[in-house]
C-alpha cells in the first residue's frame, strides 16, 4: 500500500491547522484548529498502521483521541470561564502575565 | 649601671602615661608629677654621667638590650640601648633644658585649664627624644624620631581651638613624615646593603659597602635630617610650628627636637666619612640654612617667628660642621649645646614677655620694656650676647670654631663655607640686635586692644625667672667651660673622631673678622632700629623684606605647586574613581539591563507568537536535523 | 580521635546564630547578651587553639579529616598553621567588639517605629559571618574552602543591605536605595569573583584528581604533579581574581567605599577588618601553594596593582567627604601594602603581610567604631559638619587620634611592625617598588591628620556643643583595643613566633630564598670602636 497520499492529506490538514493557530483570534476556532491537527497526526498513524500491518499506529491513535477529549473538557471549561469574566473570547486580551 | 639607661626613658614615659590616663583627679597635681618625672630622668642622667667620669677614655660606652623587638628570618631588632659620650652630652641637654621647661611651664600654663595635658605630651616628648639619642639601632631611633614628631605635633596643636594651630600642627607633622620618608628608605638600604642596622656592625663594615651605596645612604639619612631640623627645602614648618605654647618652642623647637637631624648625621659619622659627595651636599644645605633663615629672621616682627628664623640659621651652622667630617662633628656638637642654652634662654624671654604683654606676640608693639622686665631683659640680654659671638660668651668659642673649620675644609670650597658663615654671623649680629632693641629699648609702642585692655608688662613670676637665670648661667659660662683645655673635644673625640684642620686663614684672623662682622652687623641694627624711632605699622620695605616676611615665597611655592597640586589631582582621581573605574562597572551592569529589555519585549503575552516561535523552532529543528542526515 | 577543637571553633558562632534567631522578638537585649556570650565563647577556643598550637611542629596542626563528598574526592578537611591561627584569633577578638558596639545599631527606630527591625537577626548574622570566616581559614579542603568563602556573602549581603547606617543624607527612600545599591553591588562583585574561582576549582580537580590543599601542594613540591603552564597559568589566574575581588585590589575595589559607607560601622569594620581578610589569607595559602610558578610569573603585574591601589586608594581618601568612605579607601591602600608583602616573595614581606591582616584589623576597628560613635552622636557623616569635636569629647577625640596614629603607622604602635616589614621586604627584592610604597607612609599622614584636623579641631561648632564623651559600653571596646595595638607594637614577638614558621614553609613552596646582604658585616670591636674610623 502507498501511504502518500494520505501522508498530503495528513500534512494539508496540519498546515490549515497550524496556520489556524496561528492567524485566528477566537479561542472556540484556536481549539477547533489543534483538533484538527490532531486528527491530522491520528491520519498519519493510521495510514502508517496499515502500511506496516500492525497495530501500534492505531492504539496511538486512540491514545490521542482520549487526549483530545480530555482536552476539550478542560479547554471548553478555560474558555467558557475567560468569556465569563471578560466577554469576549478573544485570545490577545487575555495576555496579563506578560512582563 | 647599664640598667639604669631604661630608667631614663621609662620614667617620662610614665609620668606621660599617668597624667595622660589620669583624668581631671590629676588636674591638681598634675604639673608637678610631670616635673618629678623629669627631674627623675635628669637626676638618672646625672648619676650615669658622674659614673661615666670615673671610667677611662676608652671604656665609657655602656650598653643595655631589653629583649628582642621584632623577629623575623634574617631581620633582628632589638630594643637596646647604647650610652656613650655621645649620647651622654644629648641626655644631659634634653634631660637638663627639659625639666627647666617643666619647672618654666608650671607659670606659663597656670591658667589653662588643660594644663595636666600639656604636662603629659612634654613628658612623653622626652621619653621619645631620649629613645632617640640612646636607641643602639636605626629602626629603634626611628621609633624615637617619630615619637619626637608626634609629640611636636600635639604640643604645636596643644591650643586646638585655633584653626591656625591645627593647620600648623599638621603641617608639622607632614613635612617630617617626608623627612622620616628618608629614614625609613636609608635604613631599607643598611638592611640589604649590611643584612642588619645596628650601629656596631654597620659602623664596623662601613668599609666593605661601596662608596656609591653609602652616599645614597648618606643622602637619604641627610633627607631625614633636614626634615627634623628644618633646613632646606624642607624648612618650612619650623616657623609655623610657633603657634605652640612658647616652652614648646624652647624645648623643643629650639634646643632638642630640630637638633635631632644634627645628631643623626654626626652618630652616622662612618657613613657620611666614606661618601665625601654626600658630606659636601650636607654643607651646601647648611650653607643655604644658614643664610636663608637669617634672612628671614631679619625682617619678621613676631618675637618668635624672628627667633625661628635665627634657630633655623644656627642648626645651619650645626650641619655645615657635620657636614666638614671629623674637623667639625665635635664643633657641630659643642654649638648645640651651647645654642641649646642660648636659644632656650631667648624663647624664654620671649615667653616672659608675652605673658606679661597679653600674648603679644608683635615686637613693633613693644618697647622699652626693660624697665618692666628687669630679669626677664638681663637674661634676654646675656643670651643676646651669647648668640651673636660676644668675646667671652658661650656662642663666641662655639660659633668661632665652626667658621675656623669652615675655611679649614680647604680650596674654593672652604673659602666660600668661610665667607658664609662669616657672612651669618655679620646678619646674626644684625637680626638679634633689631629683636633686642625693638623689644627692651626706645620709646613704648602698646596700645589698648580691641577690647580696651591696655597690657600690663609685668615681671613673670619664680617659677619662670628662675630657668631663664638658669639658663643664662649656661649661656655665659658653657663656651669657656667646654673649651678652656679643649674639655669638650676630648670628651667627644673617642665616639666622633677629630681631625685638625689646616686653615689657610690663623685662627687670630678669623676672630678678628669675626668681630669686625659683628660690629657691622650690630652697627647697621642700631642706626636702623636704635637711633630713630620705630614705626609701629610694619613698613612697605624693600622687595628682600617684603620676600622675607613672606619666608622667601617658600610657602606660596608649596601652596602652588604642593597644596593646589595635590587638590585638583585628588579631585580628579574622585572623578576618575567614580566615572571611570566605577563608570565601567556601571556600564556593564547597565548594558546587560538594556539587553535583557529588549528581550523582554519578546514576551508580548499573546499565545499566537509562543506558537510561532514554538513552530518556527521544531521547524528549524527538523530542517537542521534532515540536513545533518544528508550530509 | 582526639577532640575536634577546630570544627568547635567553628560550630560555636554558628550554633549561636541560630539560638540568637531563635529569641523572641520582645527579648531584644537577651538575643544581644547571647551574641556577645557565644562570640565571648568563641575567643576562648580560638585562645585555646592558639594555646595547642606548636610554633615548632608540623605545618598544619589540629587537623582533622572526614569523607564528606567521595565521589568527587571533596573531603572535610581542616587544619591551621600559624597565619591561620593569628587570623583566628583575629576574627574571634573583634566579633564581641562589633557585637558591643553595634549594641543598638539594630533597635527599632524611634522615629518610626512601624518598620520592624529585626534585632535578633542583625546578631545572628554577625555570628553567622564569624563561623563561615573561621572555617574559611581553617579549611584545607580546597572545595570545602570554596563553598563557605562563597556562602559567607549572603549573610553579609543582608547586614549590608537589611542594616544601614541611619545617618545619612537625605530621604529614607533615597538612603534605602543607596544601601541596596550597596548591598547588590557586593554581592555581584563578589559571586562574579566566587563563579571564575568556582570555575578554576573544578579545572583543579581535572588536573590533580582531588582537592587536598596537603597533597597537591606536597606533589607540586616534590615534582609529582606537573601541570601545563598555561593551565597553571589560568587556574591561577581563576583562583586569583576572586581574592582580588575580596582583598580588594584596585581596579576591583570599587563596592568596599560604598558597602563600608552604607552599612553601620560595626558591620563595616566586619568587611575590611574580617571578611576582606579571607582574601589576602588565601592568597597566601591557596595562589602560592598550589601555583608557585604562576604566582612568580603574575609577580610583576600584581606589584605594580598592588602599588596603584596603595597611592590612588591614599589619594582617593584625601579627596573624600565622608568620613566612612576616607577610612574604606584608607583600606584599599593597606590592602594594597598587605598583597606587596606576600608577592614580595621575602621572609620579611610575608611575615609582614601577615602581622599586617592582624594589625589593619585591628587599626581600622579601633578608627572606624570610635568614627562610628562620632556619627551616631551628630547623624552626619560628612566630615564638613564636625568642627572642635576634641573641645566637647576629649575621650572620643584622643581615641580617634589614636586610631588614626594607627592607621598612619606611627611607630611604638603595631602598623608600624609590619609595613616597615612590608616595605623592607620589598625593597630588599624590588628596591624601586619599595620606595614608591613609601611615598605610602607620607599620604597616610595627610589623610588621617586632614580628618582629624577638620573634624576634631577649630572653632567648636554649634551643632556639636551638645555632643557627649565616650560612654563606658564605648570605652569598654576602644580602650582593649587601644591597648592592643601598643602592645602589639611593642611585643609583636608574641605574633612572628608563630608567624615565622609558617612563612618558611610558604617560602620553600615558592621556591625562593631571601636576598643576601651585599656586603660581609664585621664583627664589632670589642669595646667603644663603633664610631672611630
Amino acid at each position: 500500500m502507498n501511504p502518500v497520499n494520505y501522508l498530503y492529506l495528513a500534512a494539508l490538514l496540519f498546515t490549515i491547522g497550524a496556520s489556524g493557530v496561528l492567524i485566528r483570534k477566537n479561542a472556540i476556532v484556536l481549539f477547533m484548529c489543534v483538533e484538527l491537527m490532531l486528527n491530522a497526526c491520528n491520519l498519519a498513524f493510521v495510514a502508517f498502521s496499515r502500511m506496516h500491518g500492525n497495530l501500534d499506529g492505531q492504539i496511538i491513535a486512540f491514545f490521542t483521541m482520549v487526549v483530545a477529549a480530555a482536552e476539550v473538557v478542560v479547554g471548553l471549561a478555560i474558555i467558557v470561564s475567560l468569556f465569563r469574566t471578560r466577554h469576549s473570547a478573544s485570545v490577545d486580551d487575555a495576555s496579563l502575565m506578560k512582563l | 649601671m647599664e640598667n639604669l639607661i631604661a630608667l631614663l626613658i621609662a620614667a617620662p614615659l610614665l609620668g606621660a602615661a599617668v597624667l595622660l590616663c589620669g583624668g581631671r583627679r590629676l588636674d591638681k597635681a598634675g604639673h608637678w608629677l610631670g616635673t618629678l618625672f623629669a627631674a627623675a630622668s635628669f637626676g638618672i642622667g646625672v648619676a650615669l654621667f658622674t659614673d661615666m667620669l670615673g671610667r677611662a677614655a676608652d671604656d665609657r660606652t655602656l650598653s643595655q638590650k631589653l629583649y628582642t623587638w621584632i623577629p623575623v628570618e634574617g631581620f633582628q631588632a632589638d630594643v637596646a640601648f647604647q650610652l656613650d659620650q655621645l649620647s651622654m652630652t644629648f641626655v644631659l641637654l634634653i634631660s637638663g633644658v627639659g625639666t627647666l621647661i617643666h619647672v618654666y611651664s608650671i607659670g606659663y600654663m597656670e591658667h589653662d585649664e588643660r594644663r595636666r595635658r600639656f604636662f603629659g605630651y612634654l613628658n612623653l616628648f622626652l621619653a621619645a627624644m631620649l629613645l632617640l639619642v640612646l636607641a643602639d639601632n636605626y629602626l629603634l631611633l626611628y621609633v624615637g624620631w617619630e615619637g619626637v614628631g608626634l609629640a611636636s605635633y600635639l604640643l604645636i596643636g596643644f591650643w586646638q581651638h585655633k584653626s591656625s594651630a591645627a593647620t600648623a600642627a599638621k603641617k608639622a607633622f607632614l613635612v617630617n613624615r617626608v623627612g622620616d620618608m628618608g629614614l625609613s628608605i636609608a635604613i631599607m638600604l643598611l638592611f640589604t646593603t649590611f643584612g642588619t642596622f645596628a650601629f656596631g656592625p654597620v659602623f664596623a663594615s662601613v668599609g666593605n659597602a661601596t662608596e656609591g651605596k653609602l652616599t645614597a645612604i648618606a643622602l637619604m639619612l641627610l633627607l631625614a635630617a633636614c626634615g627634623k631640623s628644618a633646613q632646606v627645602p624642607l624648612q618650612s614648618w619650623l616657623g609655623d610650628a610657633m603657634e605652640g605654647p612658647t616652652p614648646v618652642s624652647a624645648l623643643i623647637h629650639a634646643a632638642t627636637m630640630v637638633t635631632a637631624g644634627v645628631y643623626l648625621i654626626v652618630r652616622s659619622a662612618a657613613v657620611f666619612n666614606g661618601a665625601p659627595d654626600a658630606q659636601l651636599v650636607v654643607t651646601v644645605v647648611g650653607a643655604v640654612t644658614l643664610l636663608f633663615g637669617a634672612i628671614v629672621g631679619c625682617a619678621k616682627d613676631d618675637i618668635k617667628k624672628a627667633l625661628a628664623g635665627s634657630t633655623m640659621s644656627q642648626i645651619g651652622y650645626m650641619i655645615l660642621a657635620a657636614g666638614l667630617g671629623p674637623i667639625g662633628y665635635v664643633f657641630a656638637i659643642m654649638h648645640l649645646v651651647t645654642h641649646g642654652f642660648f636659644k632656650a634662654g631667648l624663647f624664654l624671654g620671649a615667653g616672659s614677655v608675652m605673658h606679661g604683654m597679653n600674648d603679644e606676640v608683635d615686637m613693633r608693639k613693644y618697647g622699652a620694656l626693660r624697665k618692666f622686665m628687669p630679669v626677664t631683659f638681663v637674661t634676654f640680654g646675656l643670651g643676646y650676647l651669647a648668640i651673636i659671638g660676644f668675646p667671652g660668651l658661650s656662642g663666641f668659642f662655639s660659633k668661632d670654631m665652626i667658621i675656623e673649620a669652615a675655611f679649614a675644609k680647604g680650596g674654593t670650597q672652604g673659602w666660600i663655607l668661610g665667607g658664609v658663615t662669616l657672612l651669618g654671623a655679620g646678619i646674626t649680629a644684625f637680626y638679634m640686635t633689631r629683636v633686642m632693641l625693638l623689644t627692651f629699648f626706645g620709646e613704648k609702642r602698646w596700645q589698648p586692644d580691641a577690647a580696651g585692655h591696655e597690657p600690663h608688662p609685668h615681671e613673670s613670676p619664680k617659677s619662670m625667672t628662675v630657668p631663664m637665670v638658669i639658663l643664662a648661667f649656661g649661656s655665659v659660662f658653657a663656651g669657656a667651660f667646654f673649651e678652656i683645655g679643649e674639655r669638650f673635644l676630648k670628651w667627644l673625640e673617642p665616639v666622633t673622631g677629630y681631625e685638625h684642620g689646616n686653615s689657610p686663614v690663623s685662627a687670630m684672623a678669623v676672630t678678628a673678622s669675626t668681630m669686625v662682622v659683628l660690629v657691622v652687623g650690630v652697627g647697621i641694627a642700631w642706626s636702623m632700629y636704635g637711633r630713630r624711632p620705630v614705626p609701629v605699622l610694619a613698613p612697605r620695605g624693600s622687595l628682600l623684606t617684603r620676600a622675607a616676611r613672606r619666608d622667601l615665597f617658600q610657602d606660596d611655592f608649596n601652596h602652588v605647586v604642593l597644596v593646589r597640586g595635590g587638590e585638583h589631582l585628588t579631585r580628579s582621581l574622585v572623578y576618575v574613581d567614580h566615572s571611570l573605574v566605577d563608570g565601567v562597572v556601571n556600564g556593564t551592569a547597565a548594558s546587560v539591563g538594556g539587553l535583557s529589555g529588549r528581550l523582554r519585549k519578546l514576551q508580548n503575552g499573546y499565545a499566537r507568537s509562543y506558537a510561532v516561535s514554538m513552530f518556527g523552532g521544531t521547524a528549524i529543528l527538523i530542517a537542521a536535523t534532515l540536513l545533518m542526515r544528508a550530509v | 580521635m582526639s577532640f575536634p577543637l577546630l570544627t568547635v571553633t567553628a560550630v560555636v558562632p554558628a550554633v549561636g546564630a541560630v539560638l540568637t534567631a531563635a529569641v523572641p522578638a520582645a527579648r531584644r537585649t537577651a538575643a544581644k547578651w547571647l551574641a556577645l556570650l557565644f562570640s565571648l565563647a568563641t575567643l576562648a577556643l580560638a585562645v585555646l587553639v592558639a594555646v595547642r598550637f606548636e610554633p615548632g611542629g608540623a605545618r598544619y596542626q589540629l587537623t582533622e579529616s572526614h569523607a564528606w563528598i567521595p565521589d568527587f574526592g571533596v573531603r572535610y578537611e581542616l587544619g591551621v598553621d600559624g597565619i591561620g591561627v593569628a587570623l583566628i584569633a583575629l576574627t574571634a577578638l573583634l566579633i564581641p567588639f562589633v557585637i558591643a558596639a553595634g549594641w543598638h545599631d539594630a533597635d527599632p527606630l524611634e522615629t518610626n517605629s512601624s518598620r520592624w527591625r529585626p534585632t535578633q537577626g542583625f546578631f545572628a548574622l554577625i555570628l553567622l559571618v564569624e563561623a563561615m570566616v573561621v572555617i574559611s581559614f581553617e579549611a584545607t579542603d580546597v572545595f570545602l574552602f570554596y563553598v563557605f568563602f562563597e556562602a559567607m556573602l549572603i549573610p553579609m549581603y543582608f547586614l549590608i543591605g537589611g542594616f544601614g547606617d541611619r545617618a545619612h543624607s537625605g530621604s529614607d527612600e533615597n538612603a534605602a536605595a543607596q544601601r541596596s545599591y550597596a548591598a547588590v553591588k557586593f554581592l555581584l562583585y563578589n559571586l562574579a569573583g566566587g563563579l571564575i574561582m568556582l570555575a578554576a576549582v573544578i579545572g583543579l580537580y581535572v588536573v590533580a584528581g582531588n582537592f587536598s590543599l596537603q597533597e597537591i601542594t606536597a606533589a607540586r613540591a616534590a615534582g609529582t604533579l606537573d601541570m601545563a603552564t598555561n593551565t597553571e597559568r589560568l587556574l591561577f589566574l581563576g583562583f586569583f581574581f576572586a581574592f582580588a575581588v575580596k582583598a580588594p585590589l584596585w581596579p576591583l575595589h570599587t563596592w568596599l567605599p560604598n558597602a563600608m559607607g552604607e552599612s553601620t560601622a560595626p558591620v563595616a569594620v566586619l568587611i575590611t577588618a574580617v571578611v576582606d581578610k579571607v582574601g589576602t589569607f588565601a592568597m597566601l595559602r591557596f595562589c602560592l601553594g598550589l601555583f608557585p610558578d604562576a604566582s612568580k610569573w603574575a609577580t610583576p603585574v600584581i606589584l605594580v596593582l598592588a602599588l596603584i591601589s596603595i597611592v590612588y586608594g591614599a589619594l582617593l581618601a584625601v579627596g573624600q567627604r565622608d568620613i566612612k568612605r576616607l577610612v574604606a579607601y584608607a583600606s584599599i591602600s593597606h590592602f594594597g601594602f598587605i598583597i606587596l608583602g606576600i608577592f614580595a616573595m621575602t621572609s620579611q614581606g610575608q611575615s609582614g603581610a601577615t602581622l599586617y591582616m592582624v594589625n589593619h584589623g585591628l587599626s581600622t576597628a579601633a578608627l572606624m567604631l570610635v568614627a562610628g560613635f562620632l556619627i551616631s552622636r551628630r547623624g552626619s557623616r560628612l566630615i564638613a559638619d564636625y568642627g572642635g569635636v576634641q573641645k566637647v569629647a576629649p575621650v572620643l577625640a584622643g581615641t580617634f587620634l589614636i586610631g588614626g596614629l594607627a592607621t598612619l603607622s606611627l611607630p611604638g604602635l603595631a602598623p608600624f611592625v609590619s609595613e616597615f616589614l612590608v616595605l623592607v621586604g620589598t625593597y630588599a627584592r624590588y628596591p624601586v617598588v619599595g620606595i614608591i610604597a613609601t611615598v605610602g607612609i607620607v599620604l597616610a599622614a595627610l589623610y588621617t591628620l586632614v580628618l582629624y584636623q577638620r573634624t576634631m579641631t577649630g572653632p567648636v561648632k554649634e551643632e556639636v556643643r551638645a555632643m557627649p564623651d565616650l560612654h563606658l559600653r564605648e570605652m569598654l571596646v576602644v580602650a582593649p583595643l587601644i591597648a592592643l595595638l601598643i602592645g602589639l607594637g611593642v611585643y609583636p614577638k608574641v605574633l612572628t613566633d608563630i608567624v615565622n614558621p609558617a612563612v618558611e614553609y610558604t617560602m620553600s613552596d615558592v621556591k625562593r630564598t631571601d636576598p643576601k646582604p651585599e656586603v660581609a658585616v664585621e664583627a664589632v670591636p670589642a669595646k667603644n670602636g663603633e664610631a672611630a674610623k
